[in-house]
């Protein structure tokens, strides 16, 4: 399978535009059917480039025969296509729990979802950074598209403030890229690798303003304090399958961040040699005290789980903030986990909100649930996973990250905070469950149970937690290996740039 | 294969499902197939312990994950042993007295289930051979034991007990994590058998203070050592199984037992012994206090296991090899005679309805015989000779008169030791007396009578081995305590005698003491009683819950600071953020201008830059009145085009003149809903403030955009140049880069523009807008909305706007044009039409799906691309060659040209579904929300 590593872009790209032609056109069921085959057909391609990534080597596809660096390409290497496979997992737990019943607030959700898809994983495989810039753009107006499904005013109202402020970044993207395209001359990642070493003091200035521009602009896909701010109300006022899939997106920017930081302005960068540190550093461990604090005084479950997503952007910053091996392997599980598993709390969250009646998902006594059971024990699952308790996944990736901390200094900055952060929502979260459980007054009403559907997409999130840690072995391997062939520069060039030494730029 | 080690957890964790499945037989039937699992493993661990007294540490282990240092890895030597002993032992007798204990109300599956789950988290804790699969183990006793706690969530003191325990807990796992992983980075490794091995290399680390610390407060918080002792009586909220089998046996001892794991490792330095024997007295002295004032009879109890567990603590402390033998020895007889109070108690609440000391009275009359065995439990708390209570607390005085840590005040550990000896002997007295004796019961809400049989067998096997180990303890106890010590001790057991006789002696006389004292104080009681209720009594729940509440307010009222929803807010930190980003590397430029020779400035140049700077001003100047900014904001989009057009690229110039156009049509449209005019929303310290961002911002894109300018660059645009027309079949090569060597940029932009379409008509197709009747100054609207002239004019100009947009589309490749040019300009023609003839008349006249066009103008796009596969290329591989035909001549066709098709029909498609429906609002057409089925 030559074309493998486009698969992931042109599925969700064709399923979208499928479904707005005949015979899908208007048809709910009928999309319905064609989103589900064709998620199936995703996670199935996903794991096979996963495969092939991970026994033949990174896969470069090169579009329109176009050798890099003129060319455009897609690098499938192990961090691209486990993000990759990580995004149709996501999505066809979110799109399950669509199925049964929310795709019906408003138009085109099937298509924008699929749309959003392929920018997501455009995103992750594009070894381009104006092809990254335009897959950005994908993934964003398809989101500020979903974010309004399901209509009312508070999600229009928060999604004003998501497109303006998104539009501001992509505007500073912009600048950037020109920035870096003025000083460094080309757009293939791995080139651009290559020519900063090269930078004269001067153009290095200048490029370094580029790049920091970049960091600020992932920053706020990210969540980093202080553009994290749209988060929480964006997150909790966004419909359920919405919101799950929006637990990617943070990823999407953090996922940037170590790849254009790792690659282009790491350690080999010469003059430029590891520009984000300095900001990250202060910006990670405020953005996990902030989600930290955020999380506390959340008065409903959805702002909760949002700001838990503000946490867990903030512990994979400190994560890349580290800057090691270690570190990335350890942020790598870590993302696999908090990704599903927020995404999971979003539609926990739906569900509760819907069986408690009118007091929702706010924290204060009403009726009793329809399904407490059922809930209650999806609740403590997710829970225990995000707040990094034993035996679930959360444990293990907060463990590896602590364990990715080395010298004192780190210590003493990390695991505190780690620590602390996660009192804190062993706290909050205690709360928030023993209210939404047991502090209740009336008999629930029936009628409100949840659709299997529902439970499915739920179950199919909520199982990667404990499988990621009975089959801790294998995945922490699988992330080590990936966060090594990030961090060998010599590597990732050479597989992206076999002509590299055809084109060396020289000194400007 | 049931030999391995593994099977002793394992079962336990698989009878965690039994009594799930097994609650839809009979009561009886449920308990006793919950028993099954762990029973069979208690059979396995006495299958091992054999081997173990011979002195073999049984191990096991399998890889799990490496990269964390966990690994799946069992033990089983003297001190597991003991405590799986009592952790099975101990939780059989549970599960058949909760079979009696539970109403039909409760959910017994659920309660089973818990309970075992918790029983297999201590077997974990107790027999990990890794310090990370320990500390595993040990936040899921926390967390098992919230469950348990949480038993009867519907009441409000369960839920904070519950809370309470699991936050305090939850604290000390947490602060042991980190001394566990302070370990590891010492001895490089989380095997127990190393770190056992590296005592003093962790000694002499300049961390062993931390680790020290942070281990400690793991066990203080478990084992309920003051200062941290406040959770554990609020835990009573639970069922009475439960506090019988977790603050007796289990859960608290938890604490104990990682004391004594670690004993080989952290003890033995001054330190250690400042710590814990301090926190151990203090802890023993309170408990035992407190113990006497409680009413309740499970706060009796539960500050008194307080106690045991300091005194345990203090022994564990003083560091000597004795004590900590007699350490375990009371390990042993505190969960005996504790779990069978706790069940004796249980049955008082279960057949009398109360725990209230205060009513309860007399019971000795209508249940003589819990009561009896509820007495020999009580005398061995005391410490009453010839009961195994006696034995450990006889070797506990003997130690601490032993010691001389304290230097000139050592003296006083044994005089308080004799002091918490006492109010043990007092509080026991209390409870036998005030329960069983001193006259009638006062308002109870059942007439007590004796429990069930056989709810009462589990408190009499506790109390026959409170009564033979007394009495024969070498016989009963000697091997498993010597095992166990050993393997606390890591080395040689020190001679230590069981006997219950050592002659006359100061312990003996301290006993003797405590239990004269004790009765003393009991019968002055009453003096005691109003001396200690002039002290506010405050309950620590409460307490607690104030304190959490409180940091809770305070932290909603800062985030309500710092997150206030804001949009002005947020952007302004974004644009700062961005300001200081850029601004900071340029502080380091010394010159900004390059060596690149400049290109002479003229007139029209000037004349445009001045236009722009004009035009963009004019825009923020006016930029309440709504239509003059929109108006002026157009200038800058024409001068930009302008720009385009002088410097080459008249592809980008016709485009930015195209998206001009169509953009400023679509704002008047939604300008059309919106007030003339915006309300004057800044003060004026805002707005300086923004000027002063946007000054700088600009100043600062200004000198990069400069620097750059004037540096010479050499790129990748030199190859596309070169390439345009052998490789992309084109001499445009702006446009060869849009559909050839970046078509793939190309497919993801209209990909963007389909999803933008889509996206509005979803958001629209939901509006409901006021429409104004009048402009601004009140004027109606004209009736005359679709004037003769421009509907015979824009009639006749389609047209011949069609055939210029065929025509631009047709010599994209090598001529300024293209799919995207000739879509805007065919949409600006469509337009036309609507606003000269209005929805209703194209209606009737265009049969025209967008939505269908954006379908099928992507999947044309897409489709060229993957069309390059059935040659064995990459996607988007362009294809193109010259043809000659008759009349027509020699033309070229290239894939690229169905490619710029798709571009064609999307944006079509999507600026005309934007368009449209936009401006369907304002008439009866609006579209309206297809609600599916």
């Amino acid at each position: 399978m030559q074309h493998l590593a486009i698969l992931p872009i042109l599925i969700p790209l064709f399923t979208g535009a499928l479904l707005l032609l005949p015979p899908f056109k208007d048809i709910l069921n009928r999309q319905r059917g064609l989103a589900l085959v064709s998620v199936t057909a995703q996670i199935i391609f996903a794991a096979m480039l996963l495969m092939t990534a991970a026994t033949e080597g990174t896969q470069m596809y090169v579009l329109g025969d176009w050798q890099p660096p003129f060319g455009i390409v897609l690098v499938a290497d192990r961090l691209s296509t486990m993000l990759v496979l990580l995004t149709s997992v996501l999505c066809a737990g979110a799109l399950l729990y669509a199925c049964a019943g929310q795709d019906k607030g408003g138009q085109y959700f099937h298509p924008l979802f699929m749309f959003q898809v392929m920018g997501i994983n455009g995103a992750f495989l594009t070894g381009d950074i104006f092809n990254l810039f335009v897959f950005f753009e994908v993934l964003l107006i398809a989101s500020y598209a979903l974010l309004v499904h399901g209509g009312g005013k508070q999600k229009t109202q928060a999604a004003v403030h998501y497109v303006i402020l998104n539009l501001i970044g992509s505007s500073l993207f912009l600048f950037g890229l020109g920035i870096l395209y003025g000083t460094l001359g080309t757009l293939n990642i791995a080139d651009m690798a290559i020519q900063v070493r090269h930078l004269g003091e001067a153009e290095a200035i200048l490029a370094k303003a580029g790049g920091l521009l970049l960091l600020l602009v992932f920053g706020l896909k990210a969540a980093l304090l202080p553009l994290h701010f749209w988060l929480p109300r964006t997150y909790s006022s966004a419909s359920a399958p919405v919101a799950a899939l929006f637990a990617i997106m943070t990823k999407v920017g953090i996922y940037s961040i170590f790849r254009v930081h790792t690659l282009i302005f790491g350690e080999e960068a010469n003059l430029l040699a590891d520009i984000a540190l300095p900001w990250l550093w202060p910006m990670a461990m405020g953005t996990l005290a902030i989600g930290t604090l955020g999380v506390f005084a959340s008065p409903t479950l959805r702002v909760m789980t949002a700001n838990l997503v503000v946490i867990s952007a903030g512990t994979l910053l400190i994560a890349a903030a580290l800057q090691s091996e270690k570190a990335t392997s350890a942020a790598l599980y870590y993302m696999l986990h908090s990704t599903l598993v927020t995404g999971a709390l979003f539609l926990i969250a739906d569900l509760i909100s819907r069986q408690r009646g009118k007091a929702e998902d706010r924290f204060v006594k009403s009726r009793a649930m329809a399904q407490p059971k059922l809930l209650g024990f999806a609740f403590v699952i997710a829970a225990l996973a995000i707040i990094g308790l034993p035996p679930l996944s959360g444990f293990v990736g907060k463990v590896l990250i602590m364990r990715a901390a080395e010298s004192t200094a780190e210590i003493i900055w990390i695991w505190p905070l780690i620590l602390v952060s996660s009192l804190m929502g062993l706290v909050a979260i205690s709360r928030a469950g023993t209210t939404l459980f047991w502090r209740v007054t009336t008999a629930p009403s029936s009628d409100d149970k949840a659709h299997p559907f529902e439970i499915a997409g739920i179950a199919l999130l909520l199982a990667a937690s404990p499988l990621l840690v009975i089959f801790g072995g294998f995945v922490t391997e699988f992330t080590a290996d990936a966060a090594q062939q990030l961090h060998d520069l010599t590597q990732s060039v050479n597989a992206l740039l076999p002509e590299s030494t055809l084109h060396t730029g020289g000194d400007h | 294969m049931l030999n391995d080690l593994i099977w002793i957890p394992l079962l336990p964790l698989l009878g965690t499902l039994v009594p799930l499945f097994a609650s839809r037989f009979s009561r009886s039937a449920c308990a006793f197939l919950t028993a099954g699992l762990p029973a069979l493993a208690l059979v396995l661990v006495l299958q091992l312990a054999p081997q173990v007294f011979e002195g073999e540490t049984v191990r096991q282990s399998f890889g799990w994950i490496p990269q964390m240092g966990l690994e799946l890895a069992f033990r089983l030597d003297g001190l597991a042993l003991l405590f799986t002993l009592l952790i099975l032992g101990i939780g059989l007798l549970v599960v058949l007295y909760a079979r009696y204990y539970l109403s039909e109300k409760d959910s017994m599956g659920k309660f089973y289930a818990y309970l075992i789950l918790f029983m297999f988290a201590m077997l974990g804790v107790v027999m990990s051979d890794n310090l990370i699969q320990l500390w595993m183990f040990w936040e899921l006793t926390s967390i098992s034991s919230f469950l348990l706690i949480s038993f009867w969530g519907h009441k409000t003191e369960a839920r904070k007990g519950a809370r309470m325990a699991l936050t305090i807990t939850g604290a000390g796992g947490l602060a042991l994590l980190a001394g566990v992983l302070l370990i590891g980075n010492v001895v490089g490794s989380y095997s127990l058998h190393d770190v056992l091995a590296s005592g003093d290399l962790i000694r002499e680390h300049a961390a062993y203070p931390v680790i020290l610390v942070l281990v400690l407060l793991g066990a203080f918080t478990k084992s309920a050592q003051f200062p941290f002792h406040f959770w554990l009586p609020h835990a009573m909220a639970a069922p009475t199984p439960v506090s019988a089998y977790l603050h007796s046996a289990t859960m608290v001892k938890a604490g104990i037992f990682l004391m004594a794991r670690m004993y080989p490792v952290l003890s033995g330095t001054e330190l250690w012994f400042l710590i814990v024997s301090m926190t151990g007295l203090a802890t023993l002295l309170l408990g035992a206090y407190v113990a006497l004032f409680k009413h309740d009879l499970k706060g009796l109890l539960a500050y008194s296991t307080v106690s045991h567990l300091g005194l345990i603590t203090l022994l564990l402390g003083m560091g000597t090899e004795l004590a900590a033998v007699a350490a375990l020895f009371h390990i042993i007889n505190h969960a005996t005679f504790k779990a069978s109070l706790f069940m004796a108690a249980g049955i008082i609440d279960h057949e009398s309805g109360s725990r209230d000391m205060r009513q309860l009275n007399g019971l000795w009359k209508y249940m003589p015989y819990t009561a009896t065995l509820a007495m020999v439990a009580a005398a061995a708390m005391a410490g009453v000779p010839l009961l195994n209570g006696f034995l450990s607390k006889e070797m506990f005085f003997a130690e601490t008169l032993h010691q001389d840590s304290l230097g000139s005040l050592s003296w006083m550990v044994p005089v308080f030791a004799t002091l918490g000896g006492v109010f043990s002997v007092a509080y026991s007295l209390r409870f036998i007396h005030d329960v069983f004796f001193n006259g009638e019961p006062i308002n109870l809400p059942k007439t007590p009578h004796e429990p069930p049989r056989y709810m009462r067998v589990p408190v009499e096997i506790l109390v026959a081995l409170c009564l033979l180990v007394g009495v024969l303890p070498t016989f009963v106890i000697g091997d498993l305590l010597y095992t166990a010590s050993a393997a606390t001790l890591q080395g040689a057991v020190p001679e230590y005698s069981l006997a219950i006789w050592h002659g006359f002696n100061f312990p003996l006389l301290m006993s003797f003491i405590a239990l004269a004292g004790g009765i003393a104080v009991y019968v002055n009681r009453k003096e005691l009683f109003q001396f200690q209720a002039q002290f506010p009594e405050n309950d620590p729940k409460l307490v607690f819950e104030a304190i959490i509440q409180m940091i809770h307010k305070q932290i909603t009222r800062f985030m309500e600071l710092a997150e206030n929803g804001s949009l002005q807010r947020y952007s302004y930190m974004m644009l700062s953020l961005a300001m200081v980003m850029m601004a900071k590397p340029l502080l380091d430029l010394n010159a900004t201008a390059g060596h690149r020779p400049q290109i002479p400035v003229d007139a029209i140049s000037i004349t445009g830059a001045v236009l722009l700077a004009i035009g963009a001003l004019a825009t923020v100047i006016w930029n309440r009145q709504r239509m003059v900014a929109l108006v002026a904001l157009s200038v800058v989009g024409l001068i930009v085009s302008l720009m385009f057009a002088k410097f080459s690229a008249p592809d980008l110039a016709l485009t930015q003149l195209a998206v001009e156009v169509v953009t400023v049509i679509l704002l008047m449209l939604a300008l059309f809903f919106l007030p003339q005019t915006t309300p004057k929303e800044s003060s004026p310290k805002r707005v300086a403030r923004d000027l002063g961002i946007a000054a700088v911002i600009g100043g600062v894109i200004g000198t990069i955009s400069y620097a750059m300018m004037t540096r010479p660059l050499e790129s990748i645009s030199t190859f596309f140049l070169e390439n345009s027309k052998t490789g992309g079949g084109g001499t445009n090569v702006v446009n060869v880069i849009l559909v050839d060597f970046r078509g793939f940029d190309t497919l993801g932009e209209i990909t963007v523009l389909g999803i933008a379409a889509l996206g509005i008509f979803k958001l629209i197709a939901r509006m409901r807008l006021y429409m104004p009747a009048s402009d601004g100054d009140g004027r109606p609207w004209s009736k005359d909305s679709h004037p003769l002239m421009l509907s015979v004019v824009s009639q006749s100009l389609l047209p011949l706007a069609l055939l210029v947009s065929a025509y631009i589309f047709l010599r994209g490749h090598n001529m300024p044009g293209g799919g995207f040019i000739a879509g805007l300009i065919t949409s600006v023609a469509i337009i036309q039409q609507y606003i000269a003839h209005g929805v209703d008349w194209i209606k009737a006249r265009m049969k025209l799906d967008y939505q269908l066009m954006i379908g099928s103008g992507i999947t044309i796009a897409a489709l060229t691309g993957l069309g390059s596969w059935f040659f064995d290329r990459p996607f988007l591989t362009s294809w193109f060659d010259h043809f000659h035909l008759p009349l027509v001549g020699e033309f070229e066709l290239a894939s690229a040209m169905l490619f710029d098709l798709g571009v064609y029909l999307t944006v079509v498609g999507a600026t005309m579904l934007i368009l449209a429906n936009l401006g369907k609002l304002t008439t009866s057409e609006r579209p309206v929300l297809k609600e599916h089925d």
